[in-house]
Protein backbone atom coordinates (compact mmCIF):
# COMPACT_ATOMS: atom_id res chain seq x y z
CA UNK A 1 0.00 0.00 0.00
CA UNK A 2 3.02 2.27 0.59
CA UNK A 3 4.48 2.28 -2.89
CA UNK A 4 0.44 2.53 -4.11
CA UNK A 5 1.08 5.57 -2.00
CA UNK A 6 3.85 6.82 -3.41
CA UNK A 7 2.60 6.70 -7.20
CA UNK A 8 1.77 9.81 -8.46
CA UNK A 9 -1.18 10.37 -9.69
CA UNK A 10 -3.99 13.05 -10.78
CA UNK A 11 -7.85 13.10 -10.54
CA UNK A 12 -9.58 14.17 -13.89
CA UNK A 13 -12.51 16.26 -12.73
CA UNK A 14 -13.31 17.58 -16.25
CA UNK A 15 -15.78 15.23 -18.26
CA UNK A 16 -14.28 12.78 -20.90
CA UNK A 17 -16.89 11.77 -23.58
CA UNK A 18 -16.10 8.27 -24.79
CA UNK A 19 -16.40 6.75 -27.93
CA UNK A 20 -18.79 4.55 -26.46
CA UNK A 21 -21.01 7.43 -25.93
CA UNK A 22 -20.43 7.13 -22.23
CA UNK A 23 -19.24 10.08 -20.14
CA UNK A 24 -16.50 9.94 -17.30
CA UNK A 25 -15.09 12.36 -15.01
CA UNK A 26 -13.36 12.64 -11.81
CA UNK A 27 -11.28 9.70 -12.71
CA UNK A 28 -8.05 8.66 -11.94
CA UNK A 29 -4.70 9.24 -13.96
CA UNK A 30 -1.22 7.56 -12.72
CA UNK A 31 1.99 8.96 -14.61
CA UNK A 32 5.55 8.77 -13.80
CA UNK A 33 8.12 11.11 -15.16
CA UNK A 34 11.72 11.09 -15.51
CA UNK A 35 14.29 13.71 -16.04
CA UNK A 36 13.07 17.82 -14.94
CA UNK A 37 11.35 19.69 -17.59
CA UNK A 38 13.74 22.77 -18.27
CA UNK A 39 12.72 26.81 -17.87
CA UNK A 40 11.18 26.77 -21.82
CA UNK A 41 9.02 23.79 -21.17
CA UNK A 42 10.53 22.38 -24.74
CA UNK A 43 11.59 19.25 -23.89
CA UNK A 44 9.13 17.23 -22.36
CA UNK A 45 8.66 14.27 -24.15
CA UNK A 46 5.44 12.01 -23.80
CA UNK A 47 5.76 8.20 -24.19
CA UNK A 48 2.65 5.67 -24.68
CA UNK A 49 2.96 2.78 -23.44
CA UNK A 50 1.78 -0.77 -24.91
CA UNK A 51 -1.02 -3.50 -23.93
CA UNK A 52 0.95 -4.62 -20.93
CA UNK A 53 2.97 -1.80 -20.02
CA UNK A 54 2.19 1.46 -17.65
CA UNK A 55 3.92 4.33 -16.33
CA UNK A 56 7.37 2.89 -15.32
CA UNK A 57 8.95 2.71 -18.37
CA UNK A 58 12.74 3.76 -16.93
CA UNK A 59 14.05 2.33 -13.34
CA UNK A 60 12.69 0.22 -11.33
CA UNK A 61 9.26 -0.11 -11.23
CA UNK A 62 8.10 0.24 -7.57
CA UNK A 63 5.37 -2.04 -7.54
CA UNK A 64 6.66 -4.93 -9.64
CA UNK A 65 10.62 -4.68 -8.50
CA UNK A 66 11.58 -5.40 -12.07
CA UNK A 67 13.13 -2.65 -14.52
CA UNK A 68 10.65 -0.70 -16.72
CA UNK A 69 9.73 -2.12 -19.39
CA UNK A 70 11.43 0.46 -21.19
CA UNK A 71 14.53 0.72 -19.39
CA UNK A 72 16.78 0.17 -22.39
CA UNK A 73 15.72 2.97 -24.34
CA UNK A 74 14.97 5.86 -21.39
CA UNK A 75 17.10 6.93 -18.61
CA UNK A 76 20.30 8.74 -18.42
CA UNK A 77 22.24 8.85 -21.38
CA UNK A 78 19.82 6.64 -22.96
CA UNK A 79 17.88 6.90 -26.56
CA UNK A 80 15.57 8.89 -24.56
CA UNK A 81 18.12 10.61 -22.84
CA UNK A 82 16.38 11.73 -19.17
CA UNK A 83 19.58 14.08 -18.64
CA UNK A 84 18.67 16.00 -21.29
CA UNK A 85 14.80 16.26 -21.74
CA UNK A 86 11.80 15.63 -19.15
CA UNK A 87 9.97 12.19 -19.99
CA UNK A 88 6.28 11.55 -18.98
CA UNK A 89 4.54 8.22 -19.15
CA UNK A 90 1.08 7.86 -18.27
CA UNK A 91 -0.85 4.45 -17.50
CA UNK A 92 -3.94 3.91 -20.24
CA UNK A 93 -7.18 4.37 -18.68
CA UNK A 94 -8.25 0.61 -18.67
CA UNK A 95 -4.86 -0.78 -17.45
CA UNK A 96 -4.31 -2.00 -13.92
CA UNK A 97 -1.51 0.57 -12.80
CA UNK A 98 -3.31 3.37 -10.99
CA UNK A 99 -5.45 4.84 -13.78
CA UNK A 100 -8.87 4.45 -14.41
CA UNK A 101 -9.39 0.96 -14.79
CA UNK A 102 -12.13 -2.13 -14.10
CA UNK A 103 -9.86 -2.85 -10.87
CA UNK A 104 -11.03 1.09 -9.52
CA UNK A 105 -13.14 0.81 -6.57
CA UNK A 106 -16.63 2.61 -7.72
CA UNK A 107 -17.43 5.14 -4.83
CA UNK A 108 -20.96 3.97 -5.08
CA UNK A 109 -20.58 0.65 -4.28
CA UNK A 110 -17.27 0.54 -2.91
CA UNK A 111 -16.70 -2.55 -5.32
CA UNK A 112 -14.33 -2.73 -8.44
CA UNK A 113 -16.38 -1.94 -11.16
CA UNK A 114 -15.52 -5.05 -13.75
CA UNK A 115 -16.66 -5.36 -16.52
CA UNK A 116 -19.27 -2.45 -15.59
CA UNK A 117 -16.17 -0.59 -17.22
CA UNK A 118 -16.99 1.18 -20.30
CA UNK A 119 -15.54 -0.14 -23.42
CA UNK A 120 -12.99 2.21 -24.38
CA UNK A 121 -10.68 2.90 -27.31
CA UNK A 122 -6.83 4.22 -28.27
CA UNK A 123 -8.75 7.66 -28.70
CA UNK A 124 -10.26 7.79 -25.54
CA UNK A 125 -6.82 6.64 -24.01
CA UNK A 126 -5.07 9.48 -25.92
CA UNK A 127 -7.95 12.12 -24.66
CA UNK A 128 -7.26 10.76 -21.24
CA UNK A 129 -3.70 11.68 -21.48
CA UNK A 130 -3.94 14.85 -22.83
CA UNK A 131 -5.33 15.94 -19.52
CA UNK A 132 -2.01 15.32 -17.87
CA UNK A 133 -0.37 18.05 -20.06
CA UNK A 134 -2.69 20.50 -18.82
CA UNK A 135 -2.21 19.89 -15.69
CA UNK A 136 1.78 19.99 -15.91
CA UNK A 137 1.40 23.25 -18.10
CA UNK A 138 2.73 21.89 -21.05
CA UNK A 139 2.25 23.24 -23.72
CA UNK A 140 4.22 22.07 -26.79
CA UNK A 141 5.67 18.71 -26.20
CA UNK A 142 9.16 18.18 -28.25
CA UNK A 143 8.02 14.81 -28.93
CA UNK A 144 5.32 11.58 -28.39
CA UNK A 145 6.51 8.48 -28.67
CA UNK A 146 6.05 4.44 -28.67
CA UNK A 147 5.65 0.94 -29.77
CA UNK A 148 2.88 -1.31 -31.15
CA UNK A 149 -0.52 -0.09 -29.42
CA UNK A 150 1.80 2.67 -28.03
CA UNK A 151 2.43 3.60 -31.47
CA UNK A 152 -1.19 3.60 -32.13
CA UNK A 153 -2.05 6.24 -29.45
CA UNK A 154 1.29 8.28 -31.58
CA UNK A 155 -1.11 8.35 -34.30
CA UNK A 156 -3.51 9.24 -32.61
CA UNK A 157 -2.93 11.64 -30.53
CA UNK A 158 -1.00 13.71 -33.45
CA UNK A 159 -4.18 13.50 -35.22
CA UNK A 160 -6.48 14.97 -32.41
CA UNK A 161 -3.77 17.47 -31.67
CA UNK A 162 -2.10 18.16 -34.92
CA UNK A 163 0.17 20.63 -33.45
CA UNK A 164 0.64 19.63 -29.61
CA UNK A 165 4.22 17.66 -30.64
CA UNK A 166 7.32 18.35 -32.36
CA UNK A 167 8.50 15.77 -33.11
CA UNK A 168 6.39 12.07 -33.40
CA UNK A 169 7.90 8.35 -33.21
CA UNK A 170 5.29 5.84 -34.16
CA UNK A 171 6.97 2.32 -33.63
CA UNK A 172 6.50 -1.02 -34.58
CA UNK A 173 2.43 -0.60 -35.16
CA UNK A 174 -0.34 0.15 -37.48
CA UNK A 175 -3.40 2.63 -38.44
CA UNK A 176 -5.95 -0.21 -38.96
CA UNK A 177 -5.69 -3.02 -36.36
CA UNK A 178 -5.15 -6.01 -38.69
CA UNK A 179 -7.63 -9.15 -38.99
CA UNK A 180 -4.51 -11.38 -38.09
CA UNK A 181 -4.18 -9.22 -34.67
CA UNK A 182 -8.32 -9.10 -33.95
CA UNK A 183 -8.41 -13.09 -33.74
CA UNK A 184 -4.76 -12.94 -31.87
CA UNK A 185 -6.46 -10.55 -29.31
CA UNK A 186 -9.50 -12.61 -29.35
CA UNK A 187 -8.05 -16.03 -28.88
CA UNK A 188 -6.48 -14.22 -25.14
CA UNK A 189 -10.06 -12.94 -24.16
CA UNK A 190 -11.54 -16.34 -24.96
CA UNK A 191 -8.65 -17.90 -22.87
CA UNK A 192 -9.68 -15.47 -19.71
CA UNK A 193 -13.60 -16.14 -20.41
CA UNK A 194 -13.48 -19.52 -20.54
CA UNK A 195 -11.46 -19.58 -17.02
CA UNK A 196 -14.36 -20.28 -14.54
CA UNK A 197 -12.79 -18.38 -12.04
CA UNK A 198 -13.56 -14.99 -14.55
CA UNK A 199 -17.30 -15.28 -12.98
CA UNK A 200 -18.41 -12.44 -15.96
CA UNK A 201 -15.55 -10.44 -14.81
CA UNK A 202 -16.62 -10.50 -11.21
CA UNK A 203 -13.67 -12.14 -9.67
CA UNK A 204 -12.43 -9.38 -7.46
CA UNK A 205 -14.06 -10.05 -4.45
CA UNK A 206 -13.73 -14.05 -4.66
CA UNK A 207 -10.39 -13.39 -4.43
CA UNK A 208 -9.46 -16.12 -7.01
CA UNK A 209 -8.61 -14.71 -9.96
CA UNK A 210 -8.41 -16.20 -13.45
CA UNK A 211 -4.75 -16.76 -13.46
CA UNK A 212 -4.99 -19.92 -15.95
CA UNK A 213 -7.26 -17.97 -18.28
CA UNK A 214 -4.59 -15.11 -18.32
CA UNK A 215 -1.56 -16.90 -18.24
CA UNK A 216 -2.86 -18.34 -21.58
CA UNK A 217 -3.61 -15.46 -22.86
CA UNK A 218 -0.24 -14.32 -21.80
CA UNK A 219 1.55 -17.18 -23.30
CA UNK A 220 0.02 -17.23 -26.61
CA UNK A 221 0.30 -13.50 -27.19
CA UNK A 222 3.97 -14.07 -26.12
CA UNK A 223 4.54 -16.38 -29.14
CA UNK A 224 3.11 -13.31 -31.57
CA UNK A 225 5.93 -11.08 -30.44
CA UNK A 226 8.51 -13.30 -31.29
CA UNK A 227 10.04 -14.31 -34.39
CA UNK A 228 10.59 -18.11 -35.67
CA UNK A 229 14.25 -17.71 -36.07
CA UNK A 230 14.48 -15.79 -33.06
CA UNK A 231 12.43 -18.69 -31.09
CA UNK A 232 14.79 -21.30 -33.17
CA UNK A 233 17.99 -19.83 -32.13
CA UNK A 234 17.52 -19.11 -28.47
CA UNK A 235 15.69 -22.74 -27.64
CA UNK A 236 15.47 -25.07 -30.67
CA UNK A 237 14.47 -28.15 -29.49
CA UNK A 238 16.46 -27.82 -26.38
CA UNK A 239 14.74 -29.88 -23.37
CA UNK A 240 14.51 -28.48 -20.16
CA UNK A 241 16.05 -29.75 -17.23
CA UNK A 242 16.52 -33.45 -18.53
CA UNK A 243 17.93 -35.42 -20.77
CA UNK A 244 15.43 -37.18 -22.67
CA UNK A 245 11.61 -36.60 -23.67
CA UNK A 246 9.51 -38.06 -20.83
CA UNK A 247 6.46 -39.40 -22.77
CA UNK A 248 4.16 -37.11 -20.41
CA UNK A 249 3.01 -33.71 -20.71
CA UNK A 250 4.97 -31.75 -18.67
CA UNK A 251 7.26 -29.00 -19.83
CA UNK A 252 9.86 -31.50 -21.62
CA UNK A 253 11.21 -28.58 -24.09
CA UNK A 254 12.76 -25.14 -22.57
CA UNK A 255 10.53 -23.65 -24.66
CA UNK A 256 7.46 -24.43 -23.10
CA UNK A 257 8.82 -23.95 -19.62
CA UNK A 258 10.23 -20.59 -20.92
CA UNK A 259 6.48 -19.68 -21.72
CA UNK A 260 4.23 -21.34 -18.66
CA UNK A 261 7.35 -19.11 -16.69
CA UNK A 262 5.76 -15.76 -18.66
CA UNK A 263 2.13 -16.74 -17.94
CA UNK A 264 2.98 -17.53 -14.64
CA UNK A 265 4.70 -14.23 -13.67
CA UNK A 266 2.31 -11.84 -15.87
CA UNK A 267 -0.72 -13.08 -13.68
CA UNK A 268 1.39 -11.71 -11.00
CA UNK A 269 1.03 -7.44 -12.18
CA UNK A 270 -1.72 -8.02 -14.45
CA UNK A 271 -5.65 -7.94 -13.92
CA UNK A 272 -7.34 -9.81 -16.46
CA UNK A 273 -10.39 -7.38 -16.97
CA UNK A 274 -7.74 -4.98 -17.98
CA UNK A 275 -6.54 -7.17 -20.47
CA UNK A 276 -10.14 -7.44 -22.00
CA UNK A 277 -10.34 -4.07 -21.95
CA UNK A 278 -6.74 -2.85 -23.56
CA UNK A 279 -6.79 -6.00 -26.11
CA UNK A 280 -10.57 -4.50 -27.65
CA UNK A 281 -9.76 -0.87 -28.01
CA UNK A 282 -6.35 -2.46 -30.18
CA UNK A 283 -8.88 -4.14 -32.16
CA UNK A 284 -11.18 -1.02 -32.72
CA UNK A 285 -8.17 0.94 -33.56
CA UNK A 286 -8.76 2.12 -37.35
CA UNK A 287 -7.64 5.59 -37.48
CA UNK A 288 -8.23 5.47 -41.43
CA UNK A 289 -11.53 4.25 -41.26
CA UNK A 290 -12.15 7.73 -38.49
CA UNK A 291 -11.04 9.50 -41.36
CA UNK A 292 -13.44 8.41 -44.17
CA UNK A 293 -10.85 5.26 -45.53
CA UNK A 294 -8.07 8.12 -46.20
CA UNK A 295 -5.64 8.10 -43.55
CA UNK A 296 -3.79 11.16 -44.94
CA UNK A 297 -6.80 12.97 -43.64
CA UNK A 298 -5.66 12.29 -39.95
CA UNK A 299 -2.43 14.41 -40.38
CA UNK A 300 -3.28 16.93 -42.94
CA UNK A 301 -3.36 20.11 -40.41
CA UNK A 302 0.39 18.76 -38.81
CA UNK A 303 3.54 19.96 -38.60
CA UNK A 304 4.78 17.55 -37.13
CA UNK A 305 8.35 15.62 -38.27
CA UNK A 306 7.81 11.96 -38.12
CA UNK A 307 9.99 8.99 -37.56
CA UNK A 308 8.78 6.34 -38.22
CA UNK A 309 10.28 2.31 -37.37
CA UNK A 310 9.55 -1.00 -38.22
CA UNK A 311 11.60 -4.18 -37.72
CA UNK A 312 12.41 -7.08 -40.54
CA UNK A 313 11.19 -9.90 -38.19
CA UNK A 314 8.06 -8.32 -36.93
CA UNK A 315 4.94 -10.31 -38.20
CA UNK A 316 2.19 -8.75 -36.09
CA UNK A 317 3.23 -5.49 -36.67
CA UNK A 318 4.96 -6.01 -40.19
CA UNK A 319 6.68 -3.40 -42.08
CA UNK A 320 4.22 -3.02 -44.98
CA UNK A 321 1.47 -1.83 -42.19
CA UNK A 322 4.10 0.63 -40.86
CA UNK A 323 4.81 1.77 -44.61
CA UNK A 324 1.08 2.45 -45.04
CA UNK A 325 1.70 5.02 -42.39
CA UNK A 326 5.04 6.75 -44.33
CA UNK A 327 2.90 6.66 -47.73
CA UNK A 328 0.06 8.92 -46.22
CA UNK A 329 2.48 11.09 -44.71
CA UNK A 330 4.21 11.52 -47.91
CA UNK A 331 0.47 11.61 -50.39
CA UNK A 332 0.53 14.87 -47.90
CA UNK A 333 4.02 16.43 -48.39
CA UNK A 334 4.41 15.67 -44.54
CA UNK A 335 8.25 15.19 -42.75
CA UNK A 336 8.34 11.99 -42.48
CA UNK A 337 11.87 9.38 -41.92
CA UNK A 338 11.47 5.80 -42.48
CA UNK A 339 13.65 2.96 -41.85
CA UNK A 340 13.19 -1.12 -41.06
CA UNK A 341 15.55 -2.05 -38.43
CA UNK A 342 17.15 -5.57 -39.26
CA UNK A 343 16.88 -7.90 -36.23
CA UNK A 344 15.58 -11.44 -35.61
CA UNK A 345 13.86 -10.84 -32.10
CA UNK A 346 10.63 -10.11 -33.43
CA UNK A 347 7.53 -7.19 -32.39
CA UNK A 348 9.63 -7.49 -28.92
CA UNK A 349 12.56 -5.63 -30.55
CA UNK A 350 11.52 -2.15 -29.25
CA UNK A 351 11.72 -3.23 -25.95
CA UNK A 352 14.70 -5.34 -26.38
CA UNK A 353 18.35 -3.97 -26.47
CA UNK A 354 18.59 -3.68 -30.33
CA UNK A 355 21.95 -1.03 -30.33
CA UNK A 356 21.00 0.19 -34.06
CA UNK A 357 17.67 1.06 -33.06
CA UNK A 358 18.71 2.73 -29.98
CA UNK A 359 21.17 4.66 -31.31
CA UNK A 360 19.25 5.76 -34.22
CA UNK A 361 16.27 7.26 -32.03
CA UNK A 362 19.19 8.85 -29.69
CA UNK A 363 20.66 10.18 -32.60
CA UNK A 364 17.61 11.75 -34.24
CA UNK A 365 15.86 12.70 -31.13
CA UNK A 366 19.41 14.86 -29.89
CA UNK A 367 20.15 16.20 -33.39
CA UNK A 368 16.81 17.33 -34.29
CA UNK A 369 15.85 18.83 -30.96
CA UNK A 370 19.22 21.29 -31.79
CA UNK A 371 18.22 21.91 -35.28
CA UNK A 372 14.95 23.01 -33.75
CA UNK A 373 16.71 25.38 -31.11
CA UNK A 374 18.83 26.61 -33.54
CA UNK A 375 15.61 26.93 -35.99
CA UNK A 376 17.28 25.38 -39.03
CA UNK A 377 14.02 23.57 -39.62
CA UNK B 1 31.50 16.39 -55.77
CA UNK B 2 31.42 19.81 -54.31
CA UNK B 3 31.52 21.27 -57.78
CA UNK B 4 27.95 18.56 -58.75
CA UNK B 5 26.49 20.49 -55.77
CA UNK B 6 27.39 23.33 -56.65
CA UNK B 7 25.65 22.87 -59.87
CA UNK B 8 22.52 21.52 -57.94
CA UNK B 9 22.26 23.72 -55.12
CA UNK B 10 22.44 27.35 -58.38
CA UNK B 11 19.49 25.05 -60.01
CA UNK B 12 17.28 25.32 -56.95
CA UNK B 13 15.27 28.16 -56.25
CA UNK B 14 14.80 29.41 -52.67
CA UNK B 15 11.96 28.25 -50.43
CA UNK B 16 11.39 25.18 -52.67
CA UNK B 17 10.38 21.62 -51.74
CA UNK B 18 12.95 19.18 -53.13
CA UNK B 19 13.23 15.22 -52.66
CA UNK B 20 17.00 13.68 -53.34
CA UNK B 21 15.79 10.23 -54.50
CA UNK B 22 18.66 7.41 -53.60
CA UNK B 23 20.45 10.47 -51.00
CA UNK B 24 23.47 8.05 -49.79
CA UNK B 25 24.29 9.61 -46.84
CA UNK B 26 22.37 12.50 -47.12
CA UNK B 27 25.38 14.60 -47.37
CA UNK B 28 24.31 16.43 -50.53
CA UNK B 29 20.89 17.34 -48.30
CA UNK B 30 23.35 18.92 -45.71
CA UNK B 31 24.92 20.74 -48.48
CA UNK B 32 21.50 22.18 -49.76
CA UNK B 33 19.92 22.21 -46.00
CA UNK B 34 23.27 25.19 -45.38
CA UNK B 35 23.17 27.08 -48.46
CA UNK B 36 19.48 27.17 -49.33
CA UNK B 37 16.04 27.86 -47.32
CA UNK B 38 14.66 24.60 -48.44
CA UNK B 39 12.51 21.45 -47.34
CA UNK B 40 14.60 18.64 -48.24
CA UNK B 41 13.60 14.87 -48.52
CA UNK B 42 15.24 11.37 -48.96
CA UNK B 43 14.85 8.07 -50.57
CA UNK B 44 17.50 6.18 -49.88
CA UNK B 45 17.76 1.99 -50.39
CA UNK B 46 20.47 1.39 -47.84
CA UNK B 47 19.54 0.91 -43.73
CA UNK B 48 22.84 1.77 -43.28
CA UNK B 49 22.92 4.99 -44.85
CA UNK B 50 19.07 5.81 -44.14
CA UNK B 51 20.00 5.01 -40.42
CA UNK B 52 23.28 7.78 -40.67
CA UNK B 53 20.65 10.06 -42.28
CA UNK B 54 18.50 10.08 -39.70
CA UNK B 55 20.69 10.40 -37.04
CA UNK B 56 21.90 13.39 -38.70
CA UNK B 57 17.58 14.52 -38.34
CA UNK B 58 17.45 14.34 -41.82
CA UNK B 59 13.75 13.21 -43.01
CA UNK B 60 14.73 10.39 -45.35
CA UNK B 61 12.49 7.28 -45.40
CA UNK B 62 14.02 3.49 -46.63
CA UNK B 63 12.99 2.60 -49.82
CA UNK B 64 13.79 1.67 -53.67
CA UNK B 65 13.58 4.17 -56.22
CA UNK B 66 11.95 2.15 -58.57
CA UNK B 67 9.13 0.78 -56.57
CA UNK B 68 8.63 3.25 -53.75
CA UNK B 69 8.51 6.61 -56.14
CA UNK B 70 4.73 5.83 -57.03
CA UNK B 71 3.75 6.65 -53.20
CA UNK B 72 4.47 10.50 -54.15
CA UNK B 73 1.90 12.80 -55.50
CA UNK B 74 2.19 14.02 -59.01
CA UNK B 75 4.00 16.99 -58.90
CA UNK B 76 4.55 17.13 -55.13
CA UNK B 77 8.12 18.18 -55.22
CA UNK B 78 9.31 21.55 -56.61
CA UNK B 79 12.47 19.82 -57.98
CA UNK B 80 13.36 15.76 -57.56
CA UNK B 81 17.22 15.24 -58.10
CA UNK B 82 18.64 11.60 -58.75
CA UNK B 83 22.53 12.31 -58.69
CA UNK B 84 24.49 9.86 -60.24
CA UNK B 85 22.56 6.67 -59.60
CA UNK B 86 20.50 6.67 -63.05
CA UNK B 87 23.01 3.58 -64.19
CA UNK B 88 22.02 1.74 -61.23
CA UNK B 89 18.14 0.81 -61.78
CA UNK B 90 16.94 -1.83 -63.57
CA UNK B 91 14.73 0.39 -65.33
CA UNK B 92 16.05 3.97 -66.04
CA UNK B 93 12.99 4.80 -68.32
CA UNK B 94 10.71 3.94 -65.75
CA UNK B 95 12.39 5.95 -62.92
CA UNK B 96 12.85 8.95 -65.00
CA UNK B 97 9.50 8.88 -65.81
CA UNK B 98 8.12 9.02 -61.86
CA UNK B 99 10.90 11.74 -61.47
CA UNK B 100 9.35 13.75 -63.81
CA UNK B 101 5.69 13.11 -62.46
CA UNK B 102 6.61 13.57 -58.91
CA UNK B 103 8.75 16.29 -60.18
CA UNK B 104 7.99 19.93 -61.30
CA UNK B 105 11.54 19.67 -62.68
CA UNK B 106 13.85 17.01 -62.17
CA UNK B 107 17.64 17.00 -61.60
CA UNK B 108 19.84 14.18 -63.06
CA UNK B 109 23.82 13.64 -62.99
CA UNK B 110 25.32 10.71 -64.64
CA UNK B 111 28.60 9.77 -64.97
CA UNK B 112 29.94 10.01 -68.68
CA UNK B 113 30.49 7.02 -70.42
CA UNK B 114 31.68 9.21 -73.80
CA UNK B 115 34.81 10.46 -71.86
CA UNK B 116 37.86 9.68 -73.24
CA UNK B 117 39.82 7.98 -70.74
CA UNK B 118 36.66 5.66 -71.28
CA UNK B 119 36.89 5.51 -74.32
CA UNK B 120 40.79 4.62 -74.60
CA UNK B 121 40.54 2.20 -71.83
CA UNK B 122 38.62 0.02 -74.40
CA UNK B 123 40.00 1.09 -77.45
CA UNK B 124 43.60 0.65 -76.37
CA UNK B 125 43.41 -2.50 -73.58
CA UNK B 126 40.57 -4.04 -75.26
CA UNK B 127 39.00 -4.19 -71.34
CA UNK B 128 36.03 -2.55 -69.62
CA UNK B 129 37.22 0.50 -68.31
CA UNK B 130 38.01 1.19 -64.39
CA UNK B 131 38.56 4.72 -63.89
CA UNK B 132 38.02 7.39 -60.83
CA UNK B 133 34.65 7.84 -61.23
CA UNK B 134 33.69 4.23 -62.65
CA UNK B 135 35.77 2.63 -59.97
CA UNK B 136 34.14 -1.23 -60.26
CA UNK B 137 34.85 -4.23 -62.17
CA UNK B 138 32.40 -5.54 -64.64
CA UNK B 139 31.78 -8.67 -62.77
CA UNK B 140 30.72 -6.34 -59.20
CA UNK B 141 29.66 -2.88 -60.30
CA UNK B 142 26.08 -1.78 -59.45
CA UNK B 143 25.97 -0.13 -62.41
CA UNK B 144 23.75 -1.82 -65.25
CA UNK B 145 23.09 0.86 -67.84
CA UNK B 146 25.69 2.94 -68.68
CA UNK B 147 24.95 6.02 -70.58
CA UNK B 148 27.24 8.91 -72.64
CA UNK B 149 25.92 12.26 -72.40
CA UNK B 150 25.20 11.82 -76.25
CA UNK B 151 22.93 8.80 -74.96
CA UNK B 152 21.28 10.94 -72.21
CA UNK B 153 20.38 13.82 -74.63
CA UNK B 154 18.96 10.99 -77.55
CA UNK B 155 16.82 9.47 -74.83
CA UNK B 156 15.75 13.40 -73.48
CA UNK B 157 14.50 13.80 -77.71
CA UNK B 158 12.88 10.52 -77.87
CA UNK B 159 11.02 10.99 -74.45
CA UNK B 160 10.36 14.49 -75.16
CA UNK B 161 11.92 15.63 -72.22
CA UNK B 162 13.06 19.20 -72.26
CA UNK B 163 16.29 19.73 -71.05
CA UNK B 164 16.04 22.84 -69.90
CA UNK B 165 19.90 23.77 -69.23
CA UNK B 166 22.95 20.83 -69.41
CA UNK B 167 25.99 21.72 -67.04
CA UNK B 168 29.31 19.63 -68.25
CA UNK B 169 31.94 19.09 -65.15
CA UNK B 170 35.61 17.81 -65.84
CA UNK B 171 37.26 18.10 -62.89
CA UNK B 172 36.47 21.21 -61.52
CA UNK B 173 35.95 23.21 -64.53
CA UNK B 174 32.28 23.76 -64.77
CA UNK B 175 30.78 24.53 -68.29
CA UNK B 176 27.58 24.44 -70.48
CA UNK B 177 26.53 21.79 -72.67
CA UNK B 178 24.85 22.99 -76.12
CA UNK B 179 24.02 21.56 -79.06
CA UNK B 180 26.49 22.62 -81.02
CA UNK B 181 29.58 22.05 -78.35
CA UNK B 182 27.60 18.43 -77.62
CA UNK B 183 29.75 15.86 -78.93
CA UNK B 184 33.10 17.27 -77.98
CA UNK B 185 31.76 18.05 -74.57
CA UNK B 186 30.70 14.48 -74.62
CA UNK B 187 34.31 13.41 -75.06
CA UNK B 188 35.72 15.43 -72.08
CA UNK B 189 32.67 15.60 -69.50
CA UNK B 190 33.30 13.31 -66.23
CA UNK B 191 30.01 14.20 -65.35
CA UNK B 192 26.80 15.45 -66.96
CA UNK B 193 24.26 17.57 -65.08
CA UNK B 194 20.78 18.15 -66.58
CA UNK B 195 17.92 20.12 -65.58
CA UNK B 196 14.49 18.50 -67.22
CA UNK B 197 10.71 19.29 -67.48
CA UNK B 198 8.64 17.40 -68.83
Amino acid sequence: MSNLNRMKNIIIEKTLKLDCGKEISNFPLAYETYGNLNEKKDNAILIFHALTGDQYASGINPITKKEGWWNYAVGPGKSFDTDKFFVICANVIGGCMGSYGPGTIDPLTNKPIGTNFPVITINDMVNAQYNLLDYLKIEKLFAVAGGSMGGMQVLQFVSNFPNKAKVALPIACTASHSAQNIAFNELGRQAIMSDSNWKEGLYYEKSTNPDKGLAVARMAAHITYLSKQGLQEKFGRNLQERSDLKFGFDADFQIESYLRYQGSVFVDRFDANSYLYITRAMDYFDLTKQYGGNLSKAFKDTKTKFFIISFTSDWLYPTSENKDIVIALNAIGADVGFVEIKTDKGHDSFLLDVPDFLSTIKNYLNTTYSNINERRI
Amino acid sequence: MKEEFKVISKFIEEKSRVLDVGCGDGILMEYLLKNKVVDVRGLEISKEKVKKCLSKGLAVIEGDAESDLKQFPDLSFDYVILSQTLQAFMSPENVIENLLRVGKKVIVTIPNFGHWKVRLDLLLKGEMPVTKNLPYQWYNTPNLHMCTIQDFYNFCNNKRVNIYKSISLNGEKISNITTSNLKYKNLISELGIFLLEK
